[in-house]
């Protein structure tokens, strides 16, 4: 599976950043990965990537479940960390995001089952270390598997 | 004016009747903790539909508590934003209805109006002063000027201070909700026990940042297991406690020192945390502040608090129309927008 690694949680931003500069409207990213795994700032980066201001904080949606973001493209930033259950996740709307003229960033997006929609970018977030973090990388979809070559061709394992 | 106030943006339901934005004659709050509890959190869905069975029954109480009838009413004030589109609508809708019904001016509120000024229901503070508004979904630090004038002086760049108590309680297996548990435990332990960072302690700025404290609590369970009782955890939850308490009040004096206002005001759910509120009162005496806490029930999401800016705004002749709508995303600073009609 590929995969790229970062060493630091400025290096997880860079990578996220790298990614936010990719993406055009209605692309769709699910994170997943344990609490403390980097997937916030992640997200931050690809803010940045997205053009939203520095001034601008991006901030954990855990309890706000989604924050939205003006940028090149607008983000909408979802977090699923408090939808532990079987809590019906169509009844809040979110799905007429999914397609929508933003990009979808979505934490803790292994919570969505049948919601998903077909064509997505997935990240794992493994922690190897202290500060170390294996990003693994899966999609469905053709335009996600070039975005995951050019991922992973900027930002190589380092030997 | 005597308003009926009415809250439902996130866990709580919740309707209150205040006299004048001073005088609390009722303040009723329907808590879905139980019904959350076996979820670790809140599940949204559960949430609205919750909302919409006790929305009713809230009100009648907030009237029958205040020994009064829709007819004593002359307001209607509801929180409008920010929060989940499901919850707000319910609160929103019942406001809409009553006032439409009764002929009664309404208006909307910024939840975080409603923390601001909720000690107001206890204790008048002068303008200008400090807000520090800690909470769930909140770690802000603003400038009051008055009612409807805030500047953000900071704010949390990752996660919420409660919600980092929640994040950690859960990586310590404790129950839901958890910073009150964190709490109990760390009043057993030894808040020097166990290193953690403070970050962006010295900065300079005023802002926040608890996802880096969260993670270094997470390495250490990860080395060094803590059994779910007994002094190792107490200590554990001392030192994180400790560390939360240290960067919120650094910032809090920075933020003072940096103005020069003698008046800080903290609110929301983490500032029913012990340690918070002694941390906070050692700050004050030490330089000087004059401090103002609301008591723990209004510090917890309540209509109550929504009431006080509503009084203003509603004597200032701005109100909303019935085709007001809930705003899930509503920057604070951009409140004001409404004092220029």
């Amino acid at each position: 599976m590929p995969a790229v690694v970062s060493h630091s949680v400025e290096e997880t931003a860079a990578i996220g950043e790298s990614l936010g500069k990719l993406l055009r409207p209605g692309d769709f990213i699910a994170l997943a990965g344990d609490l403390g795994a980097g997937k916030t700032h992640f997200t931050q980066g690809v803010a940045r990537g997205l053009g939203v201001s520095p001034d601008i904080c991006v901030a954990s949606p855990s309890y706000t479940l989604l924050n939205e973001y003006t940028g090149r493209i607008p983000l909408y930033h979802f977090d699923l960390y408090r939808l532990d259950g079987d809590g019906d996740i169509r009844d809040l709307g979110f799905d007429e995001y999914f397609s929508g003229r933003g990009v979808c960033v979505v934490e803790w997006a292994d919570r969505l089952v049948s919601e998903l929609p077909e064509e997505y970018l997935r990240i794992e977030f493994i922690l190897t270390g202290d500060t170390e973090r294996r990003m693994e990388i899966s999609w469905n979809g053709s335009r996600y598997g070039k975005l995951t070559a050019e991922l992973v061709r900027m930002h190589p394992a380092k030997a | 004016m005597r308003l009926l106030a009415i809250e439902s943006s996130c866990d709580e339901t919740s309707a209150a009747v205040v006299q004048d934005g001073t005088t609390l004659l009722s303040n009723i709050i329907a808590s879905q903790e139980a019904a959350h509890a076996p979820f670790g959190g809140v599940v949204p869905e559960i949430a609205s539909r919750k909302h919409l069975e006790v929305i009713t029954p809230v009100i009648e109480q907030a009237l029958a508590k205040a020994s009064l009838s829709l007819d004593a009413v002359e307001g209607i004030a509801v929180t409008q934003g920010p929060g989940l589109a499901g919850s707000l609508l319910v609160g929103i809708s019942a406001a809409k209805a009553i006032a439409y019904a009764r002929g009664l001016p309404l208006v909307g509120i910024h939840h975080i109006e409603g923390h601001l000024f909720a000690v107001f229901l206890e204790k008048r503070v002068e303008f200008p002063f400090i807000a520090l508004v800690v909470s769930g979904g909140h770690t802000h630090l603003y400038l009051v000027d008055g009612f409807g004038r805030y500047r953000v002086l900071g704010q949390t760049r990752d996660d919420a201070a409660g919600e980092a108590f929640d994040k950690v309680a859960k990586i310590l297996g404790l129950p839901y909700p958890g910073g009150a548990v964190i709490d109990r435990l760390a009043s057993k332990g030894d808040h020097t026990a166990v290193a953690l960072p403070r970050p962006l302690l010295r900065d300079g700025s005023c802002n926040f940042s608890f996802s880096g404290l969260k993670t270094a609590v997470l390495q250490f369970v990860r080395k060094n297991p803590v059994p779910l009782e007994g002094g190792a955890l107490h200590d554990l939850c001392a030192s994180f406690q400790a560390a939360v308490v240290d960067v919120l009040v650094e910032k809090a004096k920075s933020a003072l020192l940096e103005t020069g206002i003698t008046r800080l005001v903290v609110a929301g759910g983490v500032a029913c945390n012990s340690a918070v509120r002694a941390g906070m009162s050692k700050l004050c005496g030490e330089i000087g502040v004059e401090l103002s806490i609301p008591s723990p029930i209004l510090c917890t999401d309540n209509a109550a608090m929504i009431a006080v800016p509503a009084e203003f705004y509603l004597k200032e002749g701005i109100r909303d129309g019935t085709e007001m709508d809930a705003k899930t995303v509503w920057p604070l600073d951009t409140v004001s927008e409404r004092m220029k009609v």
